[in-house]
Formats: C-alpha cells, structure tokens, sequence
C-alpha cells in the first residue's frame, strides 16, 4: 500500500502525489460502499417479501440480484423536474448536502485495528457533529420543493431527528465513560481488555445494555426508517421532504438514507458489538481471531434488524415519538449515566 | 505552503460568506450564509488544531441552534418588500450601531493587550485537546462552569413555564401513557346473551320459494 504512495508521490511531486493518494483511498471506500448500498436495497425487497409471504425482485438477472443496478438505470434516465418558484439553487444543493454528509462520516469510522482513512483523536464527535449536518439537506429539501407536502415533511423529520440526537449524544456518554476516550479504535480497544476480557461478554452491549437499546431505537428514529417514518408517511404527506424530487436527485436521497442505515449499524457495532473483535476467546484459533469480517457481520445482523423492524412495527405517532424521544429514552440514558459513574468508582467497577 | 493556502481559502470564503448574511435578499439564504459562516470558522479551528471545540461548534451551533433558526425563518413566510419599506428610515441608528461597534473592534485591536496576572492554567502538551479542556473545566473552573450550566437550566425552566399552557381548561391534551396502557377490558365489554329473533324476520319453512 505504501509503496503505492511512495511511487505517485515520485512520480508526481510530495503534495499532488499525496493528494491523489488520498483521492485513490477515498474511492477505495466509497465505492465498496455504494454496492453494499445497492445490494442492502435488494435484502430489503427480498426480507420484507418473504416476510410478506411473496417473492420479491426476481426478474432482473439470476434470482433478480441484477435489481438494484435496474433501478439505477431507471433513476439515471428519468427527467428532473423542477417546481415552479422554487429556489433552484437550494432545490438542488440539498441532496447532496445529505449524500455529502452521510459519505464524509467514513472518513473517521475504522474497519479493523489499522485500517481507517482518517486516524483523528476526536472521530466520535466528528461522526456527531457530520450526521448532525444532514438535517439540513432534509430541511431545505422540504422548504425548497415549494410544496406544503415537502414542507411539512422537513418540518416533521428536523425535529425528530433534533430529539433523537440527544438521546443518542448521551448514549455515547455512557462509551465514553467506560473507555475513556473519543477515538473509535481507542474504544473498540477498550473492549477487548477488563475483567472479562477477550470475549463477547467483555464487550460494552452488556453493562452499558440501556445505552445500546437507547442507540439502536434513536438511530432509526434517526434515519427516518419504519415505524418512525412520519417525516415520508406517504398516507399522510405523499412522501414527505422529498416529493417534489425525481430521477438521480431521488435516487441520491434513497442512497444517503441507506448509507445513513449502515453507518448506524457500524457505529452500533464498534461502540457496544465490539467491532472487529472475535466473539469467541483468542485461544479458539482462526475464528478467535479479530478480523473484518466480524465487523461486517455484525453491521449486518443490525442492518437485518432495521428491515425487521419495518416489517413488523406499525407507524408511531408523530407526538408517540417525541414523547419516546423527550420522556422515556433522555430521563433513562440520564440516569443510567449516574449509575455507571458510581459502578466506576465504586469497588465492583469491571473497567479497571 | 499548503496549510496558507488553505488558510487564505477558508479566511476568503468566511468573510464573503459573511458579508452575503447581511446582503441576501432572501432570509432562508441568509441564515445557510450563516451557517456556512460557522463551518468555515470551524475549519479555521481545526486548522490551529483545537479540534474539540471546532467539533462543537459545529454539533452545538450548526446541529442544533441553526437549524431551529432556519426552522422559524422558513415559518415566518416574510415578503421581503414590505420589509425594505423602512430601510430609510431605520438607516441612521442603524449607521450609528455600526460607526460604534467598528470603533470598539478598532480600538481593541490597536491597544497593547491586557495582561493577565495570576498563574496561567496548566497546560499538559501530551494527551488530547478535549481531555485537557474536560481537565480544566472540572477542577480550576469547575465553578463557574457549575454557575453557567445553572444560568442556562434557569432559562430552560423559564422557557417551558411560559410555554406551557395546562392551565387553560378548554385546551384539549391527550394523556399518552394513559392511551398506551389501555386494555381492552376497558374498551370492550363482553356479555353473554342468547340470540334474539325478531318475529318478522322469522320465515316460514316451505315460504322460501
């Protein structure tokens, strides 16, 4: 890999070839990304039929795994359409705002113990404060489209997502704590050591269990996924902040909602699944053994998770939802914050 | 080389984005300026590395305060002709806040700096922007940070005693725990009873012909 580096940064000057370096590490991961996208738009079709008891895509190419690249040829050829009086500007900066916001998170987010683009002391809080600017591609989408559908779907899908963010920023308290620092690779690290160290049971999902049921809840509340869906809830508003939106401009709202989706289920599962660590004790051999599978693996059961949900919850109301966001799930991370301070200092602490 | 040039870039882009906060025509527009005002500043942040603080400028007021900014300027539905109506007349004290803002800002900038006597804070070059803020914050200032954190759960409290209206008996509010715990056994009352028949719709065997 290095050596790559060394040879453009030769070829090229210091900067430029670093430049370009970096430009390489960054499809690197964006692309992988983007077809992991596609084929997680594909699980979901097929999950939610057979759990409706019916087939799903299966047309397109053998068993329909040709779907999603269908669908993008179809998003790709369809004609944008612009409202009239709109702010064409606005109208067209705000999906990528969201695509821009949802992809700069993975910059920060490591894969295993030494792969990750941008090895930064504060990557939690840059993951954060990122996701936290994503509202305003949904906000604009919705004022923009000139349309009071859009409008009052932006309006719904910013104050939940308002809501559900402290919930979340105080179940990331909660990891803090317990690991002792911001770097994700630091607290994945923590993880794998303490009193039960090396295991599954080790791993933060166990004591900080609440925080963990806390994250997962808020992050579909989060990403605007079934049964919190208010903000497209198409019996009501059509399909929210992005009515007014066709062709690729839709097709970037779709991807920025299912990359949204898997770096949830990564976060999740680096903060409290242990990351790339094995569930299994180091003495088992090959599959004791951290590695990047494991990761994936776990981003998967997770993702499998929020099609689950989808499937099965019916839509909550909208004042349902911030009352679980403003009086059941804050007062709760409150006050399992206090508890795990005191179980810290206290003797029976298994962080030592 | 490249860290000035950065620095030029993201200096360029704050003021201008700045200046448009003020010039805009459109409220909405001028809000994103701001916000885009806040993001470049950030960068700036990030560039003397002081990364913790950049981080919460942006989660704190980019994430959150802005966009509940946007939130009501979008609502607010303004017709920005009516409003250029009064420019004339508002231009003068206008004109004299801004003579007098300018003024301070000049004089700060052309007078020697204060100095500060009293042993300065530690500083402990070694571990991270954010543990040594936390570090601070909780032994050497703990109490104006305690202080603070009151000021602001005032506010709060203020904020939601003049809001919320459970006075008012005509309002209609919805007990949600009190929806969410219904059981059927008070919705739905089963009773036994034997099937009743009414003479008339009796028919005859051999009538159904």
């Amino acid at each position: 890999m290095n050596s790559i580096a060394q040879t453009l940064q030769h070829l090229l000057g210091d900067t430029l070839g670093w430049a370009l370096w970096k430009l390489l590490l960054v499809v690197a991961i964006v692309v992988p990304l983007t077809i992991f996208v596609a084929y997680v738009t594909f699980a979901e079709r097929k999950i939610l039929g057979y759990m409706h008891a019916r087939l799903g895509a299966n047309r397109v190419g053998p068993k329909g795994l040709l779907q999603p690249f269908a669908d993008l040829l179809k998003f790709v050829f369809k004609e944008l359409l612009t409202p009239t009086k709109t702010s064409t500007g606005v109208f067209y900066i705000a999906p990528l705002i969201i695509l821009a916001c949802a992809l700069l998170v993975w910059a920060v987010i490591p894969f295993n113990a030494t792969t990750v683009f941008a090895n930064v002391n504060a990557s939690l809080l840059f993951v954060v404060a990122i996701s936290s600017l994503g509202i305003y591609g949904i906000i604009l989408a919705g004022w923009s489209g000139n349309s009071k559908y859009s409008f009052l779907g932006g309006v719904r899908a910013t104050a939940q997502m308002i809501s559900y963010e402290l919930a979340m920023g105080f179940a990331l308290v909660g990891v803090l704590m317990v690991s002792g620092s911001l770097n994700l690779g630091e607290i994945v690290k923590a993880q794998s050591s303490g009193m039960l160290g090396g295991s599954i049971l080790s791993w933060n999902w166990i004591p900080l269990f609440p925080f963990f049921l806390v994250y997962v809840i808020s992050g579909v509340a989060e990403t605007n996924r079934a049964p919190f869906d208010v903000c497209e809830g198409e019996s009501e508003i059509v399909a929210g902040f992005f009515v007014e939106y066709s062709g690729t401009s839709f097709a970037l709202f779709m991807l920025a909602e299912y990359v949204n989706m898997i770096t949830i289920s990564a976060m999740a599962s680096l903060m409290f699944l242990g990351g790339w660590l094995s569930p299994f004790p180091k003495s088992w051999g090959f599959v004791g053994n951290e590695s990047f599978v494991w990761l994936l693996l776990k981003v998967c059961i997770l993702l499998f998770g929020f099609i689950w949900y989808r499937a099965t919850f019916p839509r909550y109301r909208y004042d349902q939802i911030m009352r679980l966001g403003w009086k059941v799930f804050l007062p709760i991370t409150l006050i399992w914050i206090f508890v795990l301070g005191a179980w810290m200092v206290s003797p029976l602490s298994i962080w030592k | 080389m490249v860290t000035s040039v950065f620095f030029y870039l993201f200096a360029t882009i704050l003021i201008l984005s700045a200046l448009r906060v003020i010039t805009a025509k459109n409220p909405v527009h001028a809000v994103l300026f701001l916000v885009l005002t806040f993001v470049t500043s950030s960068c700036l942040w990030l560039m003397l590395n002081v990364e913790f603080l950049a981080l919460s400028l942006i989660l704190v007021y980019v994430g959150a305060v802005m966009v509940l900014f946007l939130f009501v300027v979008m609502m607010l539905d303004i017709d920005t002709e009516t409003i250029r109506n009064g420019f004339w007349k508002n231009f003068p004290l206008a004109l004299l806040l801004g003579l007098v803002i300018l003024t301070e800002m000049v004089i700060v900038l052309v007078t020697k700096p204060i100095v500060i006597t009293g042993s300065a804070p530690p500083v402990y070059p070694s571990v991270s922007n954010g543990i040594q803020l936390g570090w601070l914050m909780y032994t050497e200032y703990s109490y104006p940070v305690e202080l603070a954190s009151m000021v602001l759960l005032l506010g709060l409290v203020v904020a939601v005693a003049l809001t919320l209206r459970k006075t008012n008996k005509n309002g209609k509010y919805q007990n949600i725990s009190q929806q969410v715990n219904t059981e059927s056994k008070g919705r739905v009352k089963m009773v036994k009873m034997k099937p009743v028949i009414a003479k008339s719709m009796v028919v005859e065997e051999g009538d159904s012909k």
